[in-house]
């Protein structure tokens, strides 16, 4: 076991782990931050999908040790059931889940390209959102909810 | 009267008229006339379609003619060189923006003198060195099928080339250098195989464009073709003696790599090879196998490589954690009892040829960069760990790696390595 420092969504937080944890593990085991999903474990899926600094990784095969420093964030970080955020507001809207695993990682992986680039175009979306899998098909309701939320921010003042 | 006057003119007049002709020399020398634009032609033969989708396929037009997310063949993919960033043209059937104007005649020109219909000079990027050997039957099949597919209205973008590379009519000094090889002929002692994978290789498929070390002013070294060279931060390894090498190629592991497949032994294509590989599986396997089969009949050049002196303990400090790291990282598809293994074919890593290069580059680029899914072609996918690994753990991960598959030759250059990908990818 060894002392990882974490510093998640704004709060750092020092743990005793095993080194070679998967951040994924530390997050819904020991932070209770139970958003990201184990999907398969491999990169594959992008359940897991989480933001280090500002790019989304795969939080299942991203070892905690080499986070100190980084700011983690989940999806817990864009907003609650009472007070969705903007992107959430437009996943509800669009109905863009139907079981709802994979929903967090994609909310994270869209939330990294809008704060990069904030009027994706569709195919845009398409590529980024290429690594995140959805088993029951709702990616073309994702895709509407991210470029509904692009739509919005051309259009704000 | 003659002897008289001659020897009154000043030597001034001399002078100018050598001058000149230098002059006159040099604009011939950099004009090339155009070549009168036709109609499109509008009907073509169904059988040479096929031919001509083939030849493109083999020439891996769309590689670089396709940018990311663009329509088919209507260029715009930057092409960074070391003398600035060309975008490729639009060869769609286009009359304004692409080649719908174009003759054939003015096409085989391009082809094989890198000459725009117009008369510019085409920059080297665009491999007209290698083109030119190909046959005028696929040269006229490849022309047929860029004329029958659908017109894009794509402008070119503006190139960011640097003084004096900027001046297209340059290049003409360039080819008075490079330009040169005629029309590949088949080699009687040899199988027919044999020479159609010389053909692919040396024509069409242009792998010296990539596989060669370039010269400072970006032509393939003489002497040196397909011994390996660096394309886009990636190594591109020598094809010569890739039977014979240590982790020697197998015909079978070849013509399978060449296909995009995963192989025991050696990893699958990755980096800009990756579409070249997918471009090829589109082909009949024949075609690949002839590849294979002339590429494994190349003798190894010999090089006097600069091995950097052996240190016993370089790399044995973080063994420990380089463990751990591949454990958390990438057992769940590498390990040994991973069911990607058995499932899926990924690779047991000791055995590929990234870890099995004398450089970490390829290694590293692999981790960093993953190997992207290509939307419509199944495939392995491998995530990208640039975001998810720090400097530090890369180096422990690829120096623990390393012992496992070269316990004998420790990679001395990772940390100076991995600082100049970092350092190119910014």
């Amino acid at each position: 076991m060894t002392q990882v420092t974490l510093n998640v969504n704004g709060s750092a937080q020092t743990l005793d782990l095993e080194p070679d944890m998967p951040l994924l593990y530390a997050l819904r085991n020991h932070l209770g931050l139970n958003g990201a999903k184990y999907g398969c474990g491999l990169g594959q899926c992008g359940a897991c999908t989480v933001i280090v600094d500002d790019k989304p990784v795969f939080s299942c095969v991203t070892p905690c040790a080499g986070l100190g420093g980084k700011q983690v964030r989940t999806v817990e970080s864009l907003g609650t059931a009472e007070h969705p955020g903007p992107l959430q507001k437009a996943f509800i809207e669009k109905q863009a889940a139907q079981c709802g695993y994979c929903i967090a990682g994609m909310l994270m992986r869209a939330q990294s390209l809008l704060e990069s680039n904030p009027q994706p175009d569709e195919q845009t979306i398409r590529e980024y959102m290429v690594g995140n899998l959805c088993r029951c098909g709702t990616h073309l309701r994702v895709i509407d909810a991210i470029s509904l939320v692009a739509r919005q921010n051309g259009s704000a003042p | 009267m003659i002897g008289i006057s001659m020897r009154s003119r000043p030597l001034w007049i001399g002078t100018a008229v050598l001058a000149s002709i230098g002059a006159i020399a040099a604009t011939l020398l950099m004009w090339r006339p155009a070549i009168a634009p036709v109609e499109r032609p509008r009907t073509f033969d169904s059988v040479q379609l096929q031919r001509g989708a083939r030849v493109v396929e083999a020439g891996d037009c769309a590689v670089c003619h396709t940018r990311p997310g663009g329509p088919y063949l209507a260029g715009g993919l930057p092409l960074v060189t070391p003398f600035g960033t060309l975008y490729s043209t639009n060869i769609t059937p286009d009359p304004q923006t692409g080649i719908g104007q174009w003759s054939l005649p003015a096409f085989e020109r391009a082809m094989r003198e890198g000459i725009a219909r117009d008369g510019h000079f085409l920059y080297p990027a665009f491999p007209y060195v290698h083109y030119r050997r190909m046959t005028a039957g696929d040269i006229e099949d490849a022309y047929a099928y860029l004329m029958s597919g659908p017109a894009v209205h794509a402008p070119a973008r503006q190139n960011r080339m640097s003084f004096p590379m900027s001046i297209r009519s340059l290049v003409t000094f360039w080819n008075l250098l490079f330009l040169h090889g005629e029309p590949l002929t088949p080699v009687a002692q040899q199988s027919a195989a044999w020479n159609r994978g010389r053909y692919l290789v040396e024509g069409p498929g242009h792998c010296a464009g990539c596989h060669s070390p370039l010269n400072l002013i970006g032509a393939e070294k003489s002497g040196a073709s397909l011994a390996g060279g660096t394309v886009d931060g990636w190594e591109a390894p020598s094809l010569l003696g890739m039977g014979r090498r240590a982790n020697a190629w197998r015909y079978d592991q070849l013509v399978s790599y060449l296909r995009g497949e995963v192989v025991d032994g050696h990893g699958t294509a990755a980096g800009p090879m990756r579409p070249v590989s997918l471009s090829l599986a589109r082909l009949p396997v024949g075609d690949a196998q002839a590849i294979a089969e002339y590429l494994l009949s190349l003798p190894a050049r010999t090089v006097i490589t600069e091995v950097p002196p052996a240190d016993a303990n370089a790399g044995a400090s973080d063994q420990t954690t380089g463990a751990l790291l591949f454990a958390s990282a990438c057992a769940g598809c590498h390990g040994p009892a991973a069911p990607m293994r058995e499932i899926d074919e990924r690779p047991s890593l000791d055995r590929t040829s990234s870890l099995q290069a004398p450089s970490p580059r390829n290694f590293l680029k692999a981790v960093l960069e993953g190997v992207p899914a290509t939307p419509g072609m199944p495939g392995p996918v491998m995530p990208p760990f640039a975001a998810s690994l720090d400097n530090d753990q890369l180096i422990a991960l690829a120096s623990y790696l390393r012992r496992q598959a070269r316990p004998d030759q420790p990679w001395t250059d990772l940390s100076s390595t991995l600082e100049a990908i970092r350092q190119e990818t910014k």
